[in-house]
């Protein structure tokens, strides 16, 4: 039984999974398949149930309904220390009281394996720390804790590796180096991560699938360029990145479009891309996808005209605009500072564009602030 | 020159009290120790001699008494240890909101006398008591066996009295354990037991010393629990010396008593700290 459920491979699989905290339900109804191999990515704001969804695949909270599969094996009851599932922990978690050294072996110990020294080196070396072997953990720095919480989980081979906001304490410039990091190690030692975080970026940097959670389950699960770019729900559209969403009725067909039209102006938007139930919906623009042109100039593609230029806020690689349209909703707009062209100014009156592919169409009956309002920046609560 | 003065001043007090009170008392306990009996003086007249002597033969006449009180404070510690261990761990870890309660209901006993819960546990342990009657009944002891009067009952006196002194260094070494280490230990492998041997213990072990010291070096010198709960036969270092003194008025063997009762606590304190400080705790 313990061995059965220690050699486990394969894909994972999450079957209506539950869990309840009294009145509170932090994950709900969840079903998920994970495939072998893959870098996936829970993302979702504090109290989403992503963590706790780690927790329960890790074996460290009891699902109160539903199973996990492991390839053909049910691990759902399976203790933590009998599942082929090591876990980086948000703060590390390493024995402060054993070395470096010990710290890795740990695993390797409990399961009696002879080349002990021989695998801790080579995931040492791995991690680019073999000199720290002999020291403590209170001795190192909080990258290098980082990277021996790794290695202490992935010296064991597990068929599955959690990750809890691994890089939630290493200040900016670390954890981009992390993140690139653990993307190769993934790829070199071709184990199935499951990575949780509330990083938009750090999830669409290295997962190759993500899904967004919110309340406990999953609001849109995919590629980060589909989930960036075709977000099917308000929450998500907002969640990932920026958006503008703009309220409009759906007023025709042409081909493979359909024609929307905001408060009098028409714009067409992909037929695969509109995720509207009925005649109401929000289209949707990234602020990047815009382009802003001077009244005289013509544009092509969708337009959007009666613009004021409200506010610009020079950051180098781009210029950001608020532009006032004439139904009172201002819009964002992101233009790249390559084209040596000076920058617009307040109070400019413009017309709005953009490539009609780039459009995303909502329900019309969505909360269009979903997802915006999260704080994403407090661990430790979950 | 004031700034590094202050701290001297500051110190005074303290030093003064330490040496009216503790230095000058000891050295007075080492004279008296080394001091005979005056030929034909009267009782508790003593001359000042060097005779060391009085150690050997203080030692060999109490060695049974010297014995039991390693012997019951050992077992105190031991019992008390065992007690104090699953009580500190469950507050530190599974009180929640109950937390400060417990903690306050672990002290609470010193709100009264030490000498009144002594006597106490005569009352417990007595033919009247609801143990004595209960263990009986069971056939746990005999219809003839009673309870108090025996060292069953100074152990256990002991090991009530200085529970709270292993509790609350245990609870405050368990509590800084950040449970996420525990949970890390399972999810590499190790079952409940292998966790607590090679995670929970050898981080609690800060603890563990201290609660032990402060069990096993007042025990050792106790004998209010052996005067209270036990009998003649039950006498501790700690008894002869209270009765030398204020009894027998024999105060150079009293003197060369407490000064071997120090040493040997020394001697068995500083072994214990060299091995759990330094050998690894696995």
């Amino acid at each position: 039984m313990v061995k059965a459920s220690i050699e486990a491979r394969g894909d994972l699989r999450l079957t209506r999974l539950t869990k309840t905290y009294g009145d509170f339900t932090a994950v709900d109804d969840l079903s998920l398949t994970i495939p072998k191999g893959s870098f996936f990515a829970l993302l979702g704001p504090s109290g989403c149930g992503k963590t706790t969804t780690l927790r329960m695949i890790a074996g460290l909270e009891e699902p109160t309904a539903g199973s996990i599969h492991l390839g053909e094996t049910d691990i759902t009851t399976t203790k933590p220390y009998q599942r082929p599932i090591n876990t980086v922990f948000q703060n590390y978690a390493l024995f402060p009281h054993l070395t470096i050294f010990e710290n890795i072996a740990f695993g390797l110990r409990r399961r009696g394996k002879s080349d002990v020294k021989e695998a801790v080196e080579k995931v040492l070396n791995l991690v680019e720390l073999p000199h720290l072997a002999q020291r403590k953990p209170t001795q190192l720095s909080g990258g290098q804790q980082q990277r021996i919480a790794l290695a202490r989980a992935i010296v064991n081979r597990p068929a599955l590796l959690l990750l809890d906001e691994p890089l939630g304490a290493l200040d900016l410039k670390l954890r981009r180096q992390m993140q690139i990091e653990l993307k190769w190690i993934q790829k070199e030692v071709g184990l199935t991560f499951v990575h949780v975080t509330h990083d938009q970026e750090e999830a669409m940097t290295m997962a190759d699938t993500i899904a967004v959670m919110n309340e406990g389950q999953i609001e849109q699960m995919g590629s980060p360029a589909d989930l960036y770019d075709n977000p099917e729900t308000a929450y998500v559209a907002n969640f990932l990145g920026q958006s503008n969403l703009i309220k409009g009725t759906i007023s025709g067909n042409d081909g493979d479009s359909q024609i929307v039209d905001l408060y009098g102006q028409k714009i067409s938007l992909p037929k695969s891309r509109s995720h509207a139930v009925d005649n109401s919906t929000y289209a949707g623009i990234r602020p990047e996808k815009f382009r802003i042109s001077l009244l005289e100039t013509p544009v092509k593609g969708n337009v959007l005209s009666g613009g004021k230029i409200e506010d610009v806020s020079y950051i180098g690689v781009s210029t950001q605009y608020q532009v006032e349209m004439p139904w009172g909703q201002e819009l964002m707009v992101f233009e790249q500072n390559d084209d040596g062209v000076a920058p617009f100014k307040k109070g400019d009156a413009v017309n709005i564009s953009w490539e009609p592919t780039f459009t995303f169409g909502l329900r019309g009956d969505e909360d269009a602030t979903a997802g915006s309002e999260v704080a994403p920046e407090v661990l430790d609560e979950e | 020159m004031r700034k590094i003065r202050t701290p001297y001043l500051l110190l005074l007090p303290g030093f003064a009290f330490l040496f009216t009170f503790f230095i000058l008392p000891i050295i007075n306990l080492a004279q008296t120790s080394t001091q005979t009996s005056i030929a034909g003086g009267d009782t508790g007249q003593y001359e000042q001699t060097l005779r060391f002597a009085n150690y050997f033969d203080a030692f060999i006449e109490n060695k049974e008494q010297f014995g039991r009180s390693f012997l019951y404070a050992t077992l105190a510690t031991v019992l008390a240890l065992a007690i104090a261990y699953p009580l500190a761990y469950a507050i530190a870890f599974k009180s929640g909101k109950y937390k400060n309660v417990l903690l306050v209901l672990v002290v609470a006993p010193f709100f009264t006398s030490f000498l009144l819960r002594t006597i106490a546990w005569k009352q417990i342990l007595g033919e009247e008591g609801f143990v004595v009657p209960t263990l009986r009944t069971f056939g746990i002891i005999s219809e003839s066996t009673t309870l108090t009067s025996t060292s069953f009952a100074v152990v256990m006196g002991m090991t009530y009295n200085f529970l709270p002194f292993m509790t609350l260094p245990l609870f405050a070494s368990i509590d800084r354990i950040d449970p996420r280490t525990l949970e890390a230990s399972g999810d590499l492998y190790a079952n409940g037991i292998t966790t607590f041997r090679k995670v929970t213990l050898p981080l609690s072990m800060p603890g563990v010393v201290a609660g032990t010291l402060l069990t096993f070096i007042p025990a050792a010198g106790d004998y209010v629990n052996a005067a209270i709960l036990g009998s003649p036969n039950t006498k501790m270092l700690g008894n002869v010396i209270e009765s030398r003194y204020f009894k027998v008025v024999d105060y150079p063997t009293a003197a060369a008593l407490s000064f071997t009762l120090m040493a040997a606590i020394l001697i068995l304190v500083t072994l214990y700290i060299r091995k759990a400080g330094t050998e690894e705790l696995v």
